[in-house]
This record gives C-alpha cells, sequence and structure tokens, in this order.
C-alpha cells in the first residue's frame, strides 16, 4: 500500500547570518498515516526491557538493519532532521549516513531516552561528521533532541 | 604438452637428462625426483608444448633415444573429465551478484571469468597501488579483422561507494550470460570493445572492508604517515586543484600533491591517453546521488558536443526510469551540484578527445547513501544496465 503523501516546502536561507538555521515553511497534500499501534508496540517492548538497550552499526556494512532495530532507525532519522535543519547552509546538503553507536538512558518518567552518535555525510564537502544527540520520545508528545554537538573527526591512521 | 619415455643407458646420459629436467624445469612424472635417475630405468617426462622441439633436440644431440608415450596431454584429460553441465558460457557457479564482495573474492572472479569466457575475454594488468596491489580490468572483445571503438568502464574510484564495483561485476555477467541470445548485445559486441575495471581504488575498498566503511579516498601516506588518502576523483589533470577541492590531506576532497600524483591515477590516464583515438565512451561508475553527470565540473563554460552528450544521457536516463521508475537526473556537475570541482576523470577524459564521458551517480536519494542495502544490488544493477 502506497502511503506517499506530497510536501511542499519553502526554504530561506539567512544569507547575513549565516549561524541561523533556514526557515521552512511546510504544506502537506493529505494525511500522514497513523502509527499509533506500532508507536505502542515500540514503546512497551523498550520500556519493558531489563538492560538498557544497546546498539552499534545501524545498518551494517551491507546496508541491513535487523527488524528490531528499525524503530531506533526510523527514530534516528527524525532526530538527525532536527539537527541537519539547524546546521544546514546554502553550502551544505547533510544525510544521515549511519548510527555508529545508540544507547538507551534510563528514566524515571513516561520518556524513552537514547544517547546516539550518529555519521552525517555532507554531499558538498563529502565530509563525514561524527554528531551526537540525545533524543527524547513519547508516542503522545513526539520527538525531541534535547542535546546535540558536532564531533571532532576520528583521524584514523 | 606431450610425455616422454626415456631409457637411458649410460651414467653420462643420465647426468645430461638431470641436467635438463633442472635447467628447464621439466615436471618429472617417473621417477620422481632427478636424483632418482638410474641407468636402464624407465623415465617418464612431462615437457611444455612450448618446449617440445628444444627437448627432442636436446635428447637427439646426445643420442638419447626416446618415444613419446603421450602426444597430446590436453586431450586426454579433457576426455577423463565429465562433461560441461551446459553449452553456454559459464559465470563462476555460485558467485553470488546480489552481494558485496571483498577484494580477495573480486580477484578470484575475474580469473573465474576469464578462464570460463576465454574467447571473449581478457585480463589485464594496468599498474600498482600505492600499497602495490595489482590493479587489473578485463577486456571483452569478440574475434574481429576489424579494429573496434573501445568502451571503457571503470568503478570503485571512491571506497565507500560499494554499489559500484557490485554494479561493474553484474555488467560483465550480463554481457557473458546473454551476448548470444541477445540481439542488442550480439550487435553490440560487433562494433565495439567493452574494457571493464572493477576496482580502481584497491586499497580503499579493501580499508573500507576492514577499517572504516565509510572511507573514500586512495591510501597515500602523508606528513609523515599521520594523514592518509588523495580524492583520486580531484587528481586526473583536468583544471586539476582549482576548484571543489581542498589542499589539506585531512579532507575528503584532496587533491594530492599535484595532477596524477597517485600511481592509481596514473594507471588509467596513462592507459587512456595511449588508447584515446579508439576509445568513444568512457564512463565511471560512482554513487550516491541518481544523476548522469556531464562534463564539465570545473567551469560553467559547456562542452563543444554538449548537445549530443546531453540528448544521449537524457536517452539513458529515460531507459532508466522504464524498468522500476527510478528518477536520474541529467546534466553537467557545475550546475547540478552546489559545488564544482576540478581534476575528475570524467573531465579529463572529455579534454583529452575522447568525445561521450559521463559519470554515474547509482542509487540512491539520500536514504541508505553509500550503504545500500544488498536487496537493491539487483534493481540497481538492472535499471542501469
Amino acid at each position: 500500500q502506497d502511503s506517499t503523501v506530497n510536501c511542499t516546502a519553502e526554504v530561506l536561507y539567512h544569507l547575513g547570518n549565516k549561524n541561523i538555521a533556514p526557515d521552512v515553511q511546510f504544506t502537506l497534500e493529505g494525511e500522514l498515516k497513523n502509527t499509533d499501534e506500532a508507536d505502542n508496540i515500540f514503546y512497551n517492548r523498550i520500556k519493558s526491557l531489563e538492560k538498557e538497550l544497546v546498539a552499534e552499526n545501524i545498518p551494517d556494512s551491507h546496508g541491513n538493519v535487523p527488524p528490531e532495530m528499525e524503530p531506533i532507525r526510523l527514530l534516528a532519522w527524525v532526530a538527525s532532521g532536527y539537527v541537519i535543519w539547524q546546521n544546514s547552509t546554502e553550502n551544505t546538503k547533510f544525510q544521515l549516513a549511519q548510527i555508529k553507536h545508540v544507547k538507551q538512558v534510563k528514566r524515571s518518567d513516561e520518556y524513552l531516552e537514547f544517547d546516539y552518535m550518529i555519521l552525517l555525510h555532507d554531499m558538498v564537502s563529502q565530509e563525514i561528521i561524527p554528531w551526537q544527540m540525545t533524543v527524547l520520545w513519547h508516542p503522545e508528545h513526539g520527538v525531541q533532541v534535547t542535546q546535540d554537538s558536532r564531533q571532532p573527526k576520528h583521524v584514523s591512521g | 604438452d606431450q610425455v616422454f619415455h626415456i631409457v637411458t643407458e649410460t651414467f653420462q646420459q643420465v647426468q645430461h637428462l638431470q641436467h635438463l629436467c633442472s635447467a628447464l624445469l621439466l615436471d618429472l612424472w617417473k621417477p620422481q625426483l632427478p636424483e632418482d635417475i638410474g641407468t636402464g630405468e624407465d623415465l617418464h617426462i612431462r615437457v611444455p608444448a612450448p618446449l617440445v622441439q628444444e627437448v627432442k633436440d636436446s635428447l637427439d644431440r646426445h643420442m638419447i633415444s626416446y618415444k613419446v608415450l603421450i602426444p597430446d596431454l590436453q586431450k586426454l584429460v579433457d576426455q577423463s573429465m565429465p562433461k560441461e553441465r551446459s553449452s553456454h558460457r559459464q559465470v563462476p557457479e555460485g558467485y553470488i551478484y546480489t552481494q558485496y564482495h571483498p577484494m580477495e573474492e573480486i580477484y578470484q572472479w575475474m580469473t573465474q571469468i576469464q578462464k570460463n569466457n576465454s574467447e571473449l575475454v581478457t585480463q589485464h594488468y594496468l599498474g600498482k597501488t600505492i600499497e602495490n596491489q595489482e590493479i587489473y580490468y578485463l577486456q571483452i572483445s569478440q574475434p574481429s579483422d576489424k579494429t573496434k571503438k573501445i568502451i571503457w568502464m571503470d568503478c570503485g574510484i571512491h571506497a565507500r561507494e560499494w554499489i559500484s564495483p557490485a554494479f561493474c561485476q553484474w555488467f560483465v555477467k550480463e554481457i557473458l550470460q546473454n551476448y548470444k541470445s541477445d540481439p542488442k548485445i550480439s550487435r553490440f559486441l560487433q562494433n565495439l570493445d567493452l574494457y571493464v575495471l572493477p576496482v580502481l581504488n584497491i586499497d580503499g575498498y579493501i580499508y573500507s572492508w576492514e577499517k572504516d566503511r565509510l572511507w573514500r579516498k586512495n591510501r597515500s601516506p602523508h606528513m609523515n604517515g599521520t594523514c592518509y588518502g588523495t580524492d583520486l576523483n580531484r587528481n586526473f589533470n583536468s583544471s586539476w586543484g582549482s576548484v571543489g577541492v581542498s589542499y589539506n590531506c585531512s579532507s575528503e576532497t584532496f587533491c594530492g600533491s599535484g595532477p596524477e600524483s597517485e600511481p592509481e591515477t596514473r594507471a588509467v590516464a596513462q592507459f587512456i591517453e595511449r588508447k584515446k583515438s579508439d576509445i568513444l565512451c568512457y564512463l565511471t561508475i560512482h554513487s550516491y546521488g541518481q544523476y548522469i553527470l556531464t562534463p564539465y565540473g570545473s567551469t560553467t563554460k559547456p562542452p563543444s558536443n554538449s548537445e549530443e552528450l546531453m540528448h544521449v544521457a537524457e536517452k539513458a536516463a529515460a531507459a532508466l526510469m522504464g524498468k522500476y521508475g527510478t528518477s536520474y537526473k541529467v546534466g553537467s556537475t557545475s550546475l547540478i551540484y552546489v559545488n564544482s570541482n576540478s581534476g575528475s576523470s570524467r573531465d579529463w577524459a572529455h579534454m583529452i578527445g575522447i568525445p561521450f564521458s559521463y559519470t554515474f551517480e547509482l542509487r540512491d536519494n539520500g536514504t541508505h547513501g553509500f550503504v545500500l542495502p544488498v536487496d537493491q544490488i539487483q534493481p540497481t544493477c538492472e535499471e542501469t544496465m
């Protein structure tokens, strides 16, 4: 079943101050499909884990993502969208390349918290940029990136 | 190859035969070792075809009598082997084209492909990488009395773009499996030779398997080994170092210490330069982005045959889309990319006179980027074919 919804957006880059995130106005033609059931299944599964979730290299070198990691990947995709938005200029073109590492942080409240180390690929400079981000999520309250910081490139020998 | 039967009579004959065996590295079947040759005993020696006359002459000169026990060894071997299952040209059985393969397997694959298709395929040495790995290309050429124009395709200039070498291997397989049955391919090969280089940046490719999946450049050391890698696709002598590059080794687009500073670049450039008057089309395969890129990247001034270049590229993009609906954008790098870039192999090929020069950026659009899942290998290759 095709759940493609068209979205048009107007992106305005600040030419003066390059440190301000671009302004984005968007219109959705139609409705996004309802994901309540899948969200709740994922939420309950993580909440009931005895040990905090830890994972590496999603996807792996061959592009594989184990099915139980797919929601983790999607969450990173959404959260990285925020990071990309905040850091884009007319001279960048970012994509999420890979999740290097993800660790769940146990919380006493109802939110799920994940500490991600992701790799962003900039199509323009071709650089791979490691980025740390702390992501909060709840099925009813959506996604929040509470902290993020660009990491120095690990210079390998 | 022939197998000789010799009976020695004198000690001098024994000595001579021992000398002959070790000097020509002959394959002694009986006895096993030269030192075990005795007088009055049977000798069986296998002599490779090119040495048969020389050995016969030498035996005659020393008055050593011989009989040819097996006049055609290969025929005997063939007769004793079970017949091949199909009369079609064989591709390596069990080679899975819908998986990514490490470099050792690609080397083995090339050897097998030539072996199984020797009337059409020859493997050629192009040069060495900075870490001394041998670079090979495959020539697919139907025997003919006329000289044919050449289509060159290289894959794997950038290490992390794994779908690119996967496509080169797929391409070879498709041609070899279908050239007899597919009239289009058959006509193609009557008029054109195909030269395919499955992996140019071998060191980088290996590094992306073993150490860093997202490595891009080659592995040349700089600054006393504290920094590695030149971007081979910024290293060609086409407005080298002028735009869209970095002069800093730690950058992904470091253009090297000078045009063609890298052995991998030189290996390709020297060959193409030598053959340029016969090369009709230069193709270089990358990922990702879904583009067919035309020259130039370093200037917005269009190449002399830009209309024709665009027309062919647009037809290619349309044909590609016809397969699975994948859309590819067509145009020159300087118009499509935010940044232009200099020193690319595609620009260089066109500048030295090759009329049709294209960079293909295969799937996808960024969802998976360089780490394209294996289940997309087949559709990507099929549509690009």
